[in-house]
């Protein structure tokens, strides 16, 4: 539903009466930057910028926006890649990085209370002077928000051992959307009623605006080891990450990639892999010196047990950060050999993965075109890349069209449309393949429980039972990522 | 072993919704100490079991909610696995509890604060809900971000949203060896102590204070437990397992009490005036029992000052359990209606008002 002008003109009045002059953004010059997130494909202007400092001013903000039945769209710092955060022609966009105040370190509690705004690396840097760390670190981790990361559940590379944001708050406060302020949890390990905190995290900002959160916080390890292994046999690979969690050990990081993506990384970090290597691993091992000790010797025997056709050990922190760099600067190397890429954020039983590759393999010889796959084994969570260029006519409907064929061949082994980027905008189509009507059904009247009339970031994550026609996926146009400096999954 | 009762289950809520009649779920009812609701029906649980897909090196398990958990933690203990947060039984020996009445309450054991809860384990759940209607939520994976977290929300919910009829859960490999230390320590140094023992980087997995004294739990490889053991310093206990099986089943003799039985849940770090006697703290800290013959009003207004909750866990009758606080109500009122809307299940028992 268009805002109409006697709308639009009251809202801004009634804005501009709570809040400061450079709080409130109503001209098209200063909206631009927060026309889109990280999924720059999708953009889209807000109706208003709002960007609170205090709660009260957020809940104002809702009160004003609930009366009118104007949509809010909340953001963070905009590193979503499923444009969750892409504003509502119609609506407010309420931009929550001001609120970035670390209110406590607890460290005899071991947690923090934080605003929505602080970056998720900021509330790391502050806590370890006390030993203590936040151990979700999504790749985007140095400018993402943890408002941001709560509204998404996000993971990151360490989640196999320390868990996704689900598992690592213990506290919110949510302004719903009447622009009542609710406390949900706190310190304690558990609070009565049903699992409101479960049901927040990852909700995509459907639910309500988070505007404090309570984090639990652990020790720094004290040491931290990782080895790299390189098979001739993507099978091979997957066998041997198979073996190190059969042998009762769960690494800090398991990472696996493709000949694809080995072969563009070895352009860009020389790091002189074997040529005829298909797959390499990357196992991080931390915590107790001697508990690492032995489990990188028993890693790597199963790695050669399972055929690994060479074997690097980081012998110091400099080797360490080179390993992890082949990892994460994956993404940008392949834009330098593609013009374009597709992303797909599926997550399968690890047991599948030989087959899905396989399968993924015969897909990209079907529709001509090259998949590269970079993949958090320990967790199952696959990232193939489409290389194309979209300069060919009709190439980016075949890219999407092989990506759906992945997106369904992931639901099919048992797995999911998305691991870590969230649903937005981008996989409502996706949705619709991974559930039933009734399901949906499920989540939309639980929307409704908490915001009947559908204000809080319409259109995104839930796809209504009409719509499941769309389909999409992460498009990059020639590495054209907002924020490219960061690093990636 | 196969039993699927999901039709017969559908059935009877379809049959229940057609009446007008309200359900009781019940599985085991080894936690009748939890006062049941008051139904026109009950739906028993306890025949539709079987584990459905269990793949050690997945690190998950499905099963069907009637299977007792003594089963699956058998099958685990032989791949050398284990639930993650230990949850209680009630029950031991009995073999009465079963998963989908440990999911429904949603307790958790010691392990809890290094390893997650019960609640942080789940992957996956197929629910019936109050209109008949059969769903699966989650999946067999730990990353899944489709869709809100139906499946985490089920824990904890009594079955007030939704029969559980399947499960998957998170599972953990079953460290190779464990000692228990016990440090002599008075009760208002314990939360100190405890601070200063998780800072250090030992294989903890459980802390405890009963009697003047602080219980440890390492486990890892022999290597790094008599490290961690230097590190401490304190006795090693004899029987280990014993010691942490009778506090997570409260058959210690501290349970024992003629008095009810409070469980307070806290910042883990809170210093509580309460007599050495009367208590025994679990989740280094987080979690207290406290036997006591103080009011309820008495006990919640103690509790609210440190941000904690506390509720009667045991007593000459039948306890409510855990309620949530006033000002969610509406919230739980309109969640429960959303998956229940004639309020057929566990009508009330959360507090909730149908």
């Amino acid at each position: 539903m268009a805002l109409s002008k006697t709308t639009r003109d009251c809202l801004t009045k009634r804005l501009k009466k709570i809040l400061p002059k450079e709080a409130l953004l109503h001209k098209t010059e200063t909206m631009q930057p927060f026309e889109c997130d990280a999924l720059s494909a999708y953009r889209s202007l807000p109706a208003l910028v709002c960007l609170p400092d205090t709660i009260e001013q957020v809940q104002a903000i809702m009160r004003i926006c609930y009366e009118l039945q104007v949509p809010v769209v909340p953001r963070g710092a905009g590193t979503g890649l499923s444009g969750g955060a892409l504003p509502d022609n119609d609506g407010v966009l309420l931009v929550l990085s001001k609120l970035n105040h670390i209110l406590e370190i607890d460290n005899q509690n071991f947690c923090a209370r934080i605003e929505p705004g602080v970056r998720n690396l900021a509330l790391s840097d502050a806590t370890r002077p006390f030993g203590l760390y936040y151990a979700p670190d999504p790749s985007s981790q140095f400018a993402c928000t943890l408002g941001g990361n709560v509204a998404e559940n996000s993971g990151g590379v360490h989640c196999l051992k320390y868990g996704l944001t689900v598992h690592n708050v213990l506290g919110l406060k949510v302004v719903t959307v009447e622009g009542n302020l609710l406390t949900l949890g706190g310190k304690t390990l558990d609070s009565p009623g049903y699992d409101l905190l479960a049901l927040l995290c990852g909700s995509e900002g459907l639910l309500g605006v988070v505007v404090e959160i309570t984090v639990k916080l652990l020790p720094c390890p004290e040491y931290t080891k990782v080895i790299l292994a390189a098979f001739d046999d993507v099978a091979k690979a997957g066998l041997a990450v198979s073996h190190i969690i059969a042998a009762g050990i769960i690494p800090a990081g398991l990472e696996m990639m493709d000949q694809v993506v080995i072969k563009a990384v070895e352009d860009f970090v020389h790091a002189d892999f074997p040529k005829v290597a298909q797959a390499i691993v990357l196992c991080e091992m931390d915590g107790n010196p001697l508990e690492v000790a032995e489990q990188v010797e028993q890693v790597e025997k199963i790695m050669l047990d399972s055929g690994a056709i060479e074997i690097r050990t980081a012998k110091d922190e400099v080797e360490r950060t080179l390993f992890w760099k082949s990892r994460k600067s994956a993404f940008t190397a392949l834009g330098r050999i593609s013009p374009d890429y597709y992303c797909m954020d599926g997550t399968i039983p690890r047991r599948h993965l030989p087959i899905v590759l396989a399968r993924i393999k015969e897909l990209s010889k079907e529709f001509d075109l090259t998949v590269a796959n970079v993949f958090h084994a320990g967790d199952g969570n696959l990232h193939p890349l489409i290389l194309y260029d979209i300069n060919y006519e009709g190439e980016l409907e075949k890219v999407e069209c092989l990506g759906q064929r992945i997106l369904e061949l992931c639901v099919s082994v048992g797995g999911t449309i998305t691991g870590e980027h969230g649903v937005g905008i981008e996989k409502l189509n996706g949705m619709c393949m991974q559930f039933e009507t009734l399901e949906l059904n499920q989540f939309l009247n639980i929307k409704a429980a908490f915001d009947p009339h559908k204000l809080l970031n319409p259109g995104k994550a839930l796809p209504t039972l009409h719509r499941c026609a769309e389909f999409g996926a992460m498009h990059v146009h020639q590495g054209q990522l907002t924020f490219p400096e960061l690093e990636r999954f | 072993m196969t039993n699927d009762l999901t039709q017969a289950l559908q059935t009877e809520v379809t049959e229940a919704l057609a009446n007008k009649q309200t359900l009781a779920i019940v599985g085991g009812n080894s936690k009748r100490f939890l006062k049941p609701a008051k139904t026109d029906k009950t739906l028993h649980l306890t025949q539709h079991t079987g584990i459905l897909d269990y793949e050690p090196c997945e690190l998950y398990i499905t099963a069907r909610t009637g299977t007792p958990l003594q089963t699956i933690e058998t099958l685990l203990a032989q791949h050398h696995q284990m639930l993650g947060s230990e949850p209680p039984h009630f029950s031991l020996g009995l073999n009465k509890a079963t998963l989908g009445g440990a999911i429904a309450c949603g307790f958790s054991g010691s392990r809890r604060p290094f390893s997650g809860s019960l609640r942080d384990h789940v992957l996956g759940v197929k629910i019936l809900n109050g209109q008949g209607q059969v769903m699966r939520f989650g999946g067999q994976v730990m990353k899944n971000v489709a869709g809100f977290d139906v499946s985490r929300l089920m824990v904890g919910a009594r079955g007030t949203l939704g029969v559980l009829l399947e499960v998957t859960l998170k599972v953990m490999p079953k460290p190779p060896a464990e000692i228990t230390l016990r440090i002599e320590c008075s009760l208002p140094d314990t939360p100190l102590l405890m601070a200063k023992f998780g800072r250090m980087s030992l294989p903890l997995s459980a802390m405890a204070w009963l009697e003047g004294a602080i219980f440890i739990r390492l486990q890892g490889s022999e290597v790094v437990i008599l490290d961690a053991q230097r590190k401490v310093g304190g006795d090693v206990i004899v029987n280990s397992p014993q010691f942490w099986l009778e506090l997570r089943e409260q058959t210690h003799p501290f349970f024992r009490s003629d008095q009810p039985l409070w469980r307070l849940s806290v910042p883990p770090a809170t210093q509580l005036y309460l007599p050495n006697n009367e208590v025994f703290i679990d989740w280094s800290g987080g979690l207290r029992w406290w036997n006591t013959n103080k009011s309820a009003e008495e006990v919640n207004q103690m509790i609210h000052q440190v941000a904690g909750h506390a509720s009667l866990f045991r007593d000459a009758h039948a306890v409510t359990g855990a309620q949530p606080p006033l000002d969610l109500m509406p919230l739980h009122q309109q969640l429960k209606k959303s998956f229940d809307p004639h309020g057929i299940l566990n009508p009330g028992i959360l507090g909730v008002p149908y």
